[in-house]
């Protein structure tokens, strides 16, 4: 006859799998708090004898002034804009890029794929997504704009830079659009088969499935795919500061360089600046901004999704 | 027990197009033995009543005298290579109500989904032999789906609204048709929801979401939408399955109305539905159309055994 008492080690045990697990799950919300409190600390108030960067240049000329010029002493200007412009302008590049290729990527293994085709379809959309973003700038410097930019545009005697936000943007949007691809064709999938065989008894072609039942049915998370794709693409590092190149220029051509804020962040953590001066400080203040343009993007497709899911039975 | 055989005569001057045990009771119905051999006096079963039918449908209904809607000829179907229809011949008279019953798995709603292709969807599906809907074979590969679906509409078991205004829902087929002339759709979206008895309780909201409507208003919404596409035959897929009674009975009534103008196939698991709603009866078992004759005959004289045991519940 068993003993039916609880053993100490069985519960011993399990209270140790569970504080392993609280920990992992703890992990992500710490690691989090902690880069929040290190950009504060750069860039809003500084403790100690350092002087944060806000301390030393007003939110009002951060948010106002057109120029970057991040020099310490005289004649340095802190004015996010152009950053900003660079930032928006290659993600706006990008979603041109993304967001039709995806969504089409995702309509296609979804509604017209054999099964077949799309179990190799989409682990190869995937391996795209794998490719280290490095690369992708170096294509779009070495390949897309002396191969395919610049000749295209020599044809209507339009001048490409070597650094432009337009091949930054083309590789930025072909690197989220697996995730677009991805998100929308699990969205798109999970409208329930009765409304295609509903559509498809009234008459409706294929393609009439697609884009008047099964696209608006998934509205919202193709929508919020779309924004984490823009989200994405907003906090692309390395493609955009190679490709884009380190001019912060106020400008919505395209075709010109642009600076953007992760380019910037890259420039100033590994330019020669001392760690404490204001050129390198303002580092932080640019990154409170991304890290507030890409929650607030974040928690708006968020809402999205929760907001106009369609709920079937 | 002798209950469970018990065949009985009803009394001629009862009149009777039912019969229950209270009729039995009452001395309307001779309930004594019959020896199995006379047939000359109408038989009904005690063990099934067969309800009186709903409005506009004749149970007793001559179907030889109509033109066919539906002819079916020695129609085979493979789900790969398990064959679920054997040697079907079937034909569903213009402007009436076909209902096909039979247990789970007995390839009834396969049937019904030849009619308008819709196995075509599924991968690794075959069908051989005739299906002539008007005339035309629709099994002829160069027949266009898009229009013999439009021609051959289809209401589901789950109403299934698409996630938009009841309005565009009723809209679609006509939308996808091509037509875009607002003032044509709305006198449309207004006549086919009258004749799915659904207007009054919806004139006032066409504009909102087609979700928030009960199950039985989703329905007839679906039965609307399907008008919509001005088709000539409309299949049916236990429409009334996942209703209430009072949903269930107005979808029956609708049933009865509409096929005035429309030739009906239904497929239903309620046989006294089946006995309300329909002209003609197609009983369905393993693949096999076992019998098909008018509904009345089906329900109280089938000429063949399972027939009769289905129906009167032995088994199913």
């Amino acid at each position: 006859m068993p003993s039916w008492a609880t053993q100490r080690i069985h519960r011993r045990h399990e209270t140790f799998i569970r504080w392993t697990l609280f920990v992992c799950a703890a992990l992500s919300v710490l690691t989090t708090a902690a880069i929040i409190i290190v950009l504060l600390s750069n860039a809003v108030y500084a403790p100690g004898a350092k002087v944060a960067f806000f301390e030393r240049v007003s939110l009002r000329e951060f948010l106002t002034s057109t120029h970057w010029k991040p020099r310490d002493g005289e004649g340095g200007q802190f004015g996010i804009w152009p950053l900003l412009s660079g930032t928006f302008l290659v993600a706006f590049v990008a979603s041109l890029v993304s967001v039709p290729a995806g969504l089409g990527a995702a309509i296609y293994m979804s509604e017209y794929a054999h099964p077949r085709e799309r179990e190799w379809l989409k682990p190869v959309l995937e391996i795209l997504a794998g490719i280290p973003s490095v690369v992708f700038g170096f294509f779009a410097l070495k390949f897309i704009t002396p191969w395919v930019l610049k000749p295209l545009f020599h044809l209507v005697g339009m001048d490409v830079s070597v650094f432009n936000s337009l091949s930054a943007g083309i590789v930025v949007g072909i690197m989220v659009t697996p995730l677009i691809a991805s998100l929308s064709e699990d969205v798109i999938r999970s409208v329930p088969g009765s409304l295609r065989e509903a559509a498809f008894a009234l008459g409706s072609t294929r393609f009439d499935v697609s884009a008047r039942v099964v696209v608006p049915a998934a509205l919202s998370g193709i929508l919020a795919s779309f924004l984490l794709a823009f989200s994405r693409a907003v906090g692309e590092t390395m493609a955009v500061a190679i490709a884009a190149g380190g001019s912060p220029l106020l400008t919505v051509n395209p075709l010109r360089g642009s600076q953007t804020m992760t380019g910037f962040m890259v420039h100033a953590s590994t330019g020669d600046s001392a760690a404490d001066s204001i050129s390198r400080m303002s580092m932080y203040a640019v990154g409170i901004t991304l890290f507030v343009i890409t929650l607030g993007i974040n928690l708006l497709s968020g809402w999205i999704l929760r907001r106009f899911r369609e709920v079937y039975q | 027990m002798a209950f469970a055989a018990l065949r009985c005569r009803v009394l001629p001057e009862a009149g009777l197009d039912r019969c229950e045990m209270s009729d039995v009771a009452a001395g309307r119905v001779d309930w004594r033995p019959v020896a199995e051999d006379s047939s000359s006096m109408p038989e009904i079963n005690s063990r099934i009543s067969v309800p009186p039918s709903v409005r506009g449908v004749d149970r007793n209904l001559d179907t030889s005298s109509h033109a066919a809607a539906i002819d079916v000829r020695k129609m085979n179907f493979y789900y790969g290579e398990h064959q679920v229809l054997f040697d079907i011949s079937l034909m569903v008279p213009e402007r009436s109500v076909t209902a096909l019953i039979g247990p789970s798995g007995c390839g009834k709603s396969t049937f019904l989904r030849t009619l308008n292709r819709m196995n075509d969807l599924v991968e690794g599906t075959k069908c051989t032999g005739e299906c002539l809907v008007e005339g035309q074979n629709i099994m002829d590969p160069s027949v266009d789906v898009v229009l013999l679906r439009k021609h051959v509409g289809m209401v589901f078991q789950k109403s299934t609204p698409f996630p938009k205004s009841i309005f565009e829902n009723v809209a679609y087929g006509p939308r996808v048709a091509g037509e875009k002339n607002r003032s044509v759709l709305a006198d449309l979206v207004e006549s086919c929801l009258r004749k799915a008895a659904l207007w009054d309780e919806v004139r006032d909201r066409l504009q909102t979401s087609a979700m928030a409507l009960s199950g039985g208003q989703q329905q007839r919404l679906c039965i609307a939408r399907t008008l919509a596409t001005n088709p000539r035959i409309i299949l049916m897929d236990e429409p009334a399955s996942a209703l209430d009674p009072a949903s269930t009975d107005r979808i029956e009534n609708l049933i009865g109305e509409l096929c005035a103008n429309y030739t009906i196939v239904i497929v239903t698991h309620n046989m006294q539905q089946a006995s309300r709603v329909s002209h003609q009866t197609a009983f369905f078992f393993k693949g096999h159309l076992v019998e098909c004759g008018p509904t009345m005959k089906i329900f109280t004289s089938p000429s063949e055994k399972q027939t009769e045991d289905y129906i009167t519940g032995r088994f199913g």
